[in-house]
């Protein structure tokens, strides 16, 4: 325990490492899921459902087929670059989760007090904004190291995509800024509590305020992760798969889970820029609130358990007990006097998270894509003043006394 | 003494400048040659901060942001006036780039 | 040998070695890879210097942007492997000798120099991180002028590689 004692911050940080990757990656596996379900149910059929119970072995088999699947080099490629794109992708997108906090509270690890923040940096949303810029190169350089043209055509398309619409997700975030007036993550949430003074049951969330920023940032944010409806570079009916033609098995899923961070990354940025962060919209005084996550993994745990009776056979019963222990075991933790208090940050947090994910999903599901050209002229000529007069419109705001709050 | 001292900032920018300058001496390739001026302007920027620090005074951080904006405006031109030379000789050599007209 | 020490040779190491890599490359993509390895050892530099906006402004715009670019000219522009060229025998077997004794010179004498000792001018200055708030506010106040004159340089740049790029039609 010396060890732990003398190194305190470099252990706890990497216990909280550990955790959170898995946590993480487990996210990722099970979004692709979700993405299958919803869009198939907005699509009127059914998902995923004969692997595993309701369809949930699915990213376990798909994480097997990827590991199994032949790795193709194709001839003429540039080695060192075509094994490095894919590495950079999805590291970059995995490590931008160090720096957002989770919740308010301060727990115990190994004796020491933390946190619920890998890395609380000061000037925390530059150093996003410079993580996810890099993220371009694993864009570009997997089109160019494929020695191919389509990869190489989407590679550019969508590298000259991500930058176009960088620009416009980073102004349309100084209104925040400018009224946060700090860079700092866990202040940006602080600065969002409590409620109007004469609309007392709107929380002082900055989506308010900032409604057009909000917009410009998400748009500009689907963008951003090539998603539909901008997912024009990498379609299949366009450029075959675009910049990740060639890639095959476990390389082609790398790309496809940093993608999904991608989409993580800028819901955590939505959720604690704008929808203030680990918050609850309710009042502190609503204490019977406290409650809620428990009563909803008993919930959970009880439809599982009326549906493994009921409805499965073999296999999938088994599977439905297994998760019903689970989310009843967890219901049961979250009752602990404990954990109670640390749950709530990180139960508002993610039940923003997940509404943002599904709004995601639901756009993939219902809307069709741009082309190139309206793609890239709506980057520029609209999202780019937009974003700049929303950003004068705030600094005057705050100039005038009146109107600022403090 | 806990705190690296400014001479070994200024000795590591005196050696990227001074391989800057051998890149920009020995390669062919018009683009390389511009990323060696990118290299020695990092280099001059690092001299800027470590000095910024050492005297405590902010101005060379302000101006370590000016350099910066300046290479940007450069190498935007740069690129640009490269486009043409590869439009018009079909080649990135720098050997190919003697006459004045275009 | 304490931490900053060993942060700095490793970032240090790691600077020199892209910007060798840059000048031994053979393809110009390969070079464009190691200048952004330079730029983000540069940024821990920075970082270590107490500068940390410079240090995340170093990565947004110069290996972000400055150097996107770049790849995407040498991806347009399709340039392949350099061609050889022969080097003077002189600058091989004098040069390289003759610079690097220059340089270990250089280095001697800045560490028994005045400059080589402890940093500060008296102020003090342990190893501050400098906020944010306080470089905008000299960016904003006396260096005023500066900024806006930039701003005008890189409207001029934006039409000048606008103009250049633009075919005839």
């Amino acid at each position: 325990m010396e060890f732990v004692t003398q190194h305190a911050v470099l252990v706890v940080s990497l216990v909280k490492i550990v955790i959170l990757l898995f946590l993480t990656l487990t996210t990722l596996a099970y979004l692709t899921w979700f993405e299958r379900k919803v869009v198939a149910h907005i699509q009127s059929r059914w998902g995923p459902y004969y692997v595993g119970a309701h369809g949930l072995l699915q990213p376990l088999a798909d994480g097997v087929k990827f590991l199994f699947k032949e790795d193709v080099t194709p001839p003429g490629a540039d080695k060192f670059l075509y094994v490095l794109a894919p590495f950079l992708a999805l590291s970059l997108a995995l490590t931008t989760i160090a720096l957002i906090p989770f919740g308010p509270a301060t727990i115990t690890i190994l004796g020491q007090p933390t946190q619920l923040i890998v890395a609380d940096v000061n000037i925390g949303l530059m150093f996003l904004f410079a993580i996810t810029s890099i993220g371009v190169y694993g864009v570009a350089l997997a089109g160019w190291s494929s020695n191919s043209k389509y990869p190489l055509l989407g590679g550019l398309r969508s590298s000259a995509q991500m930058i176009s619409y960088e620009v416009a997700l980073t102004l349309s975030v100084v209104g925040v800024v400018l009224l946060a007036g700090t860079l700092n993550f866990n202040e940006m949430v602080s600065d969002q509590t409590g409620y109007y003074r004469y609309l007392p049951f709107i929380p002082r969330w900055h989506v308010f305020p900032q409604i057009i920023g909000f917009l410009c940032y998400f748009t500009s944010a689907i963008a951003e992760t090539n998603r539909v409806p901008f997912d024009l570079p990498e379609a299949e009916t366009e450029l075959v798969a675009g910049f990740h033609t060639e890639y095959s098995s476990f390389k082609f899923a790398m790309f496809f889970m940093a993608e999904y961070a991608n989409m993580l990354t800028v819901s955590f940025l939505a959720t604690i820029l704008f929808l203030g962060g680990w918050l609850s919209p309710f009042p502190e005084s609503w204490t019977f609130l406290q409650y809620l996550p428990a009563v909803l993994l008993l919930g959970l745990g009880v439809y599982l358990a009326y549906d493994a009776v009921m409805g499965a056979t073999g296999i999938a019963r088994i599977q439905l007990v297994v998760i019903t222990c689970g989310a009843l075991l967890l219901g049961a933790l979250c009752l602990l006097p404990a954990v109670m208090p640390v749950i709530q940050g990180p139960f508002w947090f993610l039940l923003k998270v997940g509404g943002l994910l599904f709004f995601y999903v639901w756009t993939r599901g219902t809307l069709p894509r741009f082309r190139y050209d309206q793609l890239m002229s709506l980057g520029w000529k609209l999202l780019l003043p937009v974003s700049l007069a929303n950003l004068v419109g705030t600094a005057l705001w705050i100039v005038f006394p009146f109107l600022v709050k403090h | 003494m806990n705190v690296v001292p400014v001479a070994y900032y200024l000795v590591l920018s005196a050696v990227l400048f001074g391989l800057g300058v051998v890149a920009f001496v020995f390669k062919r390739n018009i683009i390389t040659i511009l990323l060696a001026i990118e290299l020695m302007l990092n280099a001059v920027n690092l001299a800027f901060v470590a000095f910024s620090q050492a005297w405590n005074h902010l101005s060379g951080q302000v101006f370590v942001l000016f350099v910066i904006v300046v290479a940007a405006a450069e190498a935007a031109v740069g690129l640009g006036i490269i486009i043409l030379i590869q439009r018009s000789r079909q080649s990135l050599n720098v050997e190919r780039v003697d006459l004045l007209k275009l | 040998m304490s931490l900053p020490f060993i942060l700095f040779f490793v970032f240090a190491l790691i600077a020199i070695g892209g910007a060798v890599l840059l000048i031994v490359a053979r393809e110009p993509i390969h070079s464009a890879l190691s200048l952004i390895l330079v730029m983000m050892s540069l940024a821990g530099l920075y970082l270590m210097l107490g500068a940390e906006f410079i240090a995340s402004v170093q990565i947004i715009v110069y290996a972000g942007a400055i150097m996107v670019l770049f790849v995407f000219v040498i991806m347009l522009l399709n340039a392949g492997v350099e061609e050889r060229t022969d080097y003077s025998k002189m600058a091989k077997y004098a040069g390289i000798p003759l610079g690097i004794l220059l340089l270990l010179e250089l280095a001697h004498w800045m560490h028994h120099s005045l400059i080589g000792k402890t940093p500060a001018n008296g102020a003090g200055s342990a190893n501050v991180m400098v906020s944010t708030r306080e470089l905008s506010m000299q960016l904003f106040q006396k260096y005023l002028f500066p900024f806006e004159a930039t701003s005008i340089l890189i409207l001029i740049a934006i039409l000048g590689a606008l103009v250049l790029a633009k075919r005839d039609e």
